[in-house]
């Protein structure tokens, strides 16, 4: 038994996409590599330990030498099947990013309370909870987040542009922690 | 005596009293729930404890991470699901007591002996405050310089296995700390004309992508998960007093996680390890380990526990951090102009004090907040897992947007969660892209200072520190080429009669 609790806890296996990683990141590797003239200045009259290209330099080239590795190590140890299903699973996330950076395009339009009770309801219906009990929890918890951390935290986060349009009773509490 | 009363004073004040209470708490919960863990809890915390003293947003910080590995240990005795990565070996001894229907005892040994871990490095932490008063301040840029590569080279070989990976990732932590405006000669570095490009990248916003989103990626893609419904019964103090029988196990195995947590670059996982093994080959029943071992348990909870208290060791002496978690509290320190290093020490102990009480505090919260309120807890954990990743992907947004309100910054964070994700599911480390970052940051400047005063090679490690630390370096490099070139042999060697010790993963790197 201790053998093998230890040896999973402490050996890593190959996962299905592993190669395609493995050259994606060498492909994003090199082409810094060729970049490297055109994006740092050697500066005259500055010894080498102060050139500003020196990190970058020895970071690339490390990523260079360690990533070529890393993909000749994957390319030959035996395939694993489900390698375009794994890829299919990182593209799927990109989803998420969308909904994530129209959260963000709202807030400052609609104010951060309405977007995030509107995001997390949106969410939770999107990921299969369809009944009142998860909308209400959801719900709450936007509204919760918003008054913890805009209300009581006061964390830097703009008030939406509608709220310019609520009556004056309300216009300046809502401006200041909602 | 006037700096211990000083220290006592800055404890006291309401706001770090409620933070503590906040920290250790919330850390236990977030530590109970599987999925979430205490990176991506600081991670998303981290901006908002900006607005706070140093101490009080420090002191939060600490409770989580101190205290989440406690609350991990729970949904890995009960339900057989670590709830941080760190206690997936509490699973191997917890689990099958559980099934025995010892679940109240190894609960109560887990507990006891992460008390013991925790508070046990503190007091390292204490006695050695003197030596590092004394030690720190011999520590220049040259020293602070090679303690930095020697972080790096440990967390890349930390990762045995994946040693290529673990390189790539912290050359390319080292690569995004470059990007932007050079500060000395103003040149732009990688930043292809890009405005949004020449303020750099931040820490924080990489942070949050990698730890943070990316978890809410992946938690919101996979299958949905509840843990199910349990309940603990039986006496759950009696571990304290159990505890005594293998003192032994858990004073070696809480040395171990002070020694591991002093050294950057290795942590937990090292520590459990060494430990684990450590108490099995002494053990009278070695057989029972893996199937319900009390000492097996001790061993785990009692090593990874004590990482956090000795962590804080490189971080407040030299300003190293030696983990992900150690090296985002340091951004906590820059925001307020709190240089931790060996200045600390020397200008401001009272403050070095006052947290070394507030771990202790921590732990005593702790383990009486769950002796007392663990069905509680295990009616907390059972929120459905694509149900966090809508929490963490709210939460995650806060610690973004509230940085400086830039949508550049979320585009970004998203980018990098969606890459956090993919490393993630490849079973890819993300810790040395983040140490890479900060390690990198520290060599690049104080290589520039330290090079200014050395005429030859030699100069540099002409003081003593200086010469340990490379004689260090060398020495785990040649250790580590010896280790390669004995695996290389054993590879060669024919064993046409030997089963692997694990057949069902052939594709094992290692």
């Amino acid at each position: 038994m201790i053998a093998k609790t230890l040896q999973d806890m402490f050996k890593r296996y190959r996962r299905p996409g592993d190669v395609v990683f493995a050259v994606l990141f060498l492909a994003f590797a090199v082409f810094l590599l060729s970049q490297l003239g055109d994006q740092t200045k050697v500066v005259k009259r500055t010894k080498w330990f102060a050139q500003p290209g020196l990190w970058p330099t020895i970071a690339i080239w490390c990523m260079v030498v360690f990533g070529f590795l890393h993909w000749l190590s994957s390319a030959l140890s035996d395939r694993i099947s489900g390698r375009w299903t794994e890829v299919g699973f990182w593209v799927r996330s990109f989803e998420y990013v969308a909904y994530f950076l129209i959260y963000v395009l709202v807030v400052p339009q609609l104010g951060y309370l309405p977007s995030t009770m509107l995001f997390a309801v949106f969410l939770t219906l999107r990921v299969g909870f369809r009944g009142a009990n998860a909308i209400g929890i959801a719900a709450l918890f936007g509204f919760v987040v918003t008054i913890v951390f805009r209300g009581f935290l006061q964390v830097k986060i703009p008030a939406g542009a509608v709220y310019e349009y609520l009556p004056d009773s309300v216009r300046a509490f809502a401006l200041t922690y909602l | 005596m006037e700096t211990l009363l000083s220290g006592i004073s800055i404890l006291l004040q309401w706001q770090v009293i409620v933070a503590l209470l906040i920290g250790s708490i919330g850390g236990v919960i977030i530590g109970a729930l599987p999925g979430v863990g205490a990176a991506v809890a600081i991670a998303i915390l981290l901006p908002a404890t900006f607005a706070f003293e140093p101490i009080v947003g420090l002191t939060l910080l600490l409770g989580i991470y101190g205290s989440s590995m406690y609350g991990g240990a729970i949904p890995a005795i009960l339900i057989n699901t670590p709830g941080t990565a760190v206690n997936a070996l509490t699973t191997y001894d917890g689990y099958p007591m559980t099934k025995r229907g010892q679940g109240h005892r190894a609960l109560s040994l887990a507990y006891s002996a992460s008390f013991f871990g925790g508070v046990f490095a503190i007091i390292c932490l204490m006695v050695l405050s003197p030596v590092l008063a004394l030690v720190a301040p011999h520590f220049g840029s040259r020293e602070i310089f090679l303690a930095a590569l020697l972080g790096i080279i440990l967390v890349v070989l930390a990762h045995r296995g994946q040693i290529f990976a673990a390189g790539m990732l912290a050359a390319f932590g080292i690569f995004l700390n470059s990007v932007g405006l050079e500060p000395v000669k103003y040149t732009r570095r990688f930043t292809f004309d890009q405005s949004w490009l020449a303020s750099g990248v931040d820490l924080i916003v990489v942070v949050l992508g990698l730890f943070a989103i990316s978890q809410a990626f992946l938690l919101l893609l996979e299958k949905n998960h509840a843990p199910g419904d349990t309940h603990v019964s039986g006496n759950i103090f009696a571990g304290l007093k159990e505890l005594l029988g293998v003192k032994r196990v858990a004073t070696v195995s809480s040395s171990i996680g002070v020694f591991m947590g002093m050294v950057p670059g290795t942590g937990e996982f090292t520590s459990q390890f060494l430990s684990y093994t450590y108490a099995q080959k002494t053990s009278k029943n070695p057989e029972k380990f893996g199937d319900g071992s009390p000492e097996g348990l001790v061993a785990s909870e009692a090593a990874n526990n004590a990482v956090p208290g000795a962590a804080m060791i490189p971080l407040l002496a030299l300003g190293i951090p030696g983990e992900a978690l150690t090296a985002m509290m340091l951004s906590v320190f820059y925001v307020h102009n709190v240089i931790p290093g060996p200045q600390l020490f020397e200008n401001q102990m009272d403050f070095v004090l006052a947290l070394y009480m507030a771990l202790i505090l921590l732990n005593v919260i702790v383990l009486v907040f769950l002796l007392f309120s663990t069905n509680l807890l295990l009616k907390i954990i059972q929120i459905p897992t694509r149900f966090l990743g809508v929490m963490i992907l709210i939460l995650a947004f806060v610690g973004v947007y509230s940085l400086r309100n830039s949508i550049t910054d979320c585009a970004i964070a998203a980018g990098f969660g969606v890459f956090g994700l993919i490393l993630k599911r490849l079973d890819l480390p993300i810790v040395p892209i983040i140490l890479g970052m900060v390690l990198g940051g520290i060599m690049e400047t104080k290589l520039r200072s330290a090079m200014a005063r050395v005429k030859t090679p030699l100069d540099f490690i002409d003081r003593p520190i200086a010469a340990i630390l490379f004689g260090l370096i060398v020495l785990i490099l040649i250790l580590h080429c010896r280790t390669l070139y004995f695996e290389f042999k054993n590879k060669l060697r024919p064993e046409p009669t030997m089963q692997p010790v694990d057949s069902d993963n052939p594709n094992q790197q290692g």
